[in-house]
């Protein structure tokens, strides 16, 4: 059940995506998703879906498995969609009792269930394909300039990468937690909103406990083996960029001087 | 029989890059008041095996019968069958929540839908069976030992009055006389009710005094099943699957094998050292 929750987790397979540099994997989704904000048109976004289906083919990653990552921002999309549909002012479509829907609703609605779609799944690739280390040591990296003006780089990424490779663990510790509590009878899924939230108290409590235990482990281990920040502080595998990167950061020029100039085009 | 396991399988993640068969065509009968011992290396399919016994997991092949009906049916009361079939997970004390112990234990049984008195006549009953000093009933569970909370985890699963008690490694991390006691209480707790008793060890010794029956798994499938000492008499084979006997079967195969006349089946200290008594003639 919780296994569910795809993004943000790593699936690993041999792909030209994965082994690329993670900075232009970074890079690359920031500049498709700001991408996805300009246009103005339906071409920008078909182009868009283009780019995103190759990148998905080129990973290797099953595209269900994107899709299973979804589910949980399902009913965010909902809401998004609702608001639009039946809130937008403009030339009326249909009227049915009190609520109408207008054409300019169905047009943002549309887009914005396009944008968040593509958004998600975008992202979903980034961490699909890089490992949570890489990825922060994409964003040291990228972030190093920061340093000039006292921003803590490597303590961030470092923060980072503990998050980010917690949640797996956190993860299967919930579902450990869960089951434990189903076999005393808790009944998660029956019941209104409150009483669910309320039946949610014997997974948190636990929860919690676990990983300030867990936190408290982690920093001992990390003092025994005397860290003690980035200063000083060498690489095992130093980021290098290779010639495939440099064609891909190509490629990711291309698709946003494309998209942008035919997805700003006014028809 | 009260369980019946008929060629189960089990696949985690089925369908993925990353599937993984955890068990392979178990059957498997669990007859009332048994205390069986469940023993397997780590990754041998112990934990897989017991989450589906009270629904948690379902099969991807095979059925799973408690008391003649199919677990697996889509009407069948799984919430019924979690209070009968009571499972004890490994480190039970990281599911410890409530303000303090009682109303923890008291959770099982609420959620039974029982009225108040019954639930705290439960809770108190089983705390009373594992043994917890009254004066930390209205402790919080947080500030217990180690030993304390595991029991109070164990009291949890016991308010809840199930016929039969499944326990995923009670006795891990624990000191050797926190073990013993826990592994007693068990004993007599299997005695006193009648309950069906299932105990998941990584270790022979542990199990070896207790249990009337031992199903070896390894790789996700079953070894043997057998009575303890049927089973040790495999104790080299034993230790090719990264287990091995208890100590006594080794000290009782060498003696045997430098000349003393010894039974070797011998499966605890107590029957082992009478056994060499009788060998000696001292009776």
């Amino acid at each position: 059940m919780i296994r569910d929750i795809t993004l943000g987790q790593y699936y690993q397979v041999e792909s030209t995506i994965h082994r690329l540099d993670p900075r232009v994997k970074l890079g690359g989704t920031l500049l498709f998703i700001i991408s996805l904000f300009l246009f103005h048109n339906w071409l920008g976004y078909l182009i868009a879906a283009i780019g995103l289906c190759s990148v998905i083919a080129l990973s290797r990653v099953p595209f269900k498995f994107m899709v299973r990552g979804m589910k949980s921002i399902l009913f965010l999309l909902l809401i998004t969609v609702a608001f639009n549909l039946f809130l937008t002012p403009g030339t009326a479509l249909v009227t049915i009792w009190k609520i109408t829907i207008t054409i300019e609703g169905v047009k943002t609605a549309l887009t914005m269930a396009a944008r968040l779609t593509m958004l998600i799944i975008g992202s979903s690739i980034m961490t699909l394909t890089t490992t949570p280390n890489n990825l922060t040591d994409g964003l040291e990296r990228m972030m190093r300039p920061l340093k000039v003006v006292k921003v803590p780089v490597h303590e961030v990424a470092m923060m980072m990468s503990i998050a980010l490779r917690f949640i797996p663990i956190l993860l299967e510790e919930t579902d450990k937690i869960m089951k434990a509590q189903l076999a005393r009878g808790a009944d998660f899924e029956s019941g209104n909103i409150f009483r669910r939230a309320k039946a949610m108290v014997p997974i948190l409590v636990p929860l919690f406990i676990s990983a300030f235990r867990r936190a408290n482990d982690l920093a001992m281990a990390m003092e025994a083996r005397c860290y003690r920040g980035g200063d000083g502080r060498t690489k095992m595998k130093p980021l290098i960029y290779s010639r495939a990167d440099y064609m891909a950061w190509g490629c990711i020029v291309l698709y946003l001087v494309i998209s942008i100039v035919l997805g700003r085009i006014a028809f | 029989m009260q369980l019946i396991l008929d060629h189960v399988d089990h696949v985690y993640e089925e369908g993925t890059q990353m599937a993984r068969k955890a068990l392979s065509d178990i059957c498997l009968t669990i007859p009332k008041g048994q205390f069986v011992g469940i023993i397997g290396h780590t990754g041998s399919g112990k934990s897989t095996l017991i989450q589906h016994m009270n629904g948690l997991l379902k099969p991807t092949s095979g059925h799973i019968y408690f008391e003649g009906e199919d677990i697996a049916e889509k009407d069948y009361d799984r919430k019924k069958l979690r209070s009968k079939v009571g499972l004890v997970f490994q480190y039970p004390e990281h599911q410890l929540f409530e303000i303090d112990v009682f109303t923890d234990v008291c959770f099982g049984p609420k959620n039974l839908g029982l009225d108040k008195k019954e639930v705290q006549l439960r809770a108190f009953n089983a705390l009373r069976k594992v043994g917890l000093p009254e004066d930390l009933y209205y402790q919080s569970p947080f500030d217990l030992s180690g030993g304390q909370k595991r029991r109070v985890a164990i009291a949890g699963v016991l308010a809840m009055e199930p016929e039969v008690l499944i326990l995923d490694e009670p006795t891990a991390g624990l000191d050797p006389k926190g073990r013993e006691e826990i592994l007693r209480q068990i004993k007599s707790l299997q005695k006193e009710t009648g309950m069906t008793i299932l105990l998941v060890s990584h270790s022979m010794e542990d199990v070896a005094e207790y249990v009337d029956r031992i199903i070896v798994m390894n790789r996700g499938s079953i070894l043997y099943d057998d009575v303890p000492r049927k089973v040790f008499q495999h104790y080299r084979e034993l230790e090719e699957v990264g287990l091995a006997a208890p100590q006594v079967t080794y000290i009782m195969h060498a003696l045997r094998e430098r000349g003393l006349p010894v039974d070797a089946d011998a499966t605890t200290i107590r029957e082992a050292a009478d056994e060499i008594c009788r060998a000696y003639g001292i009776a």
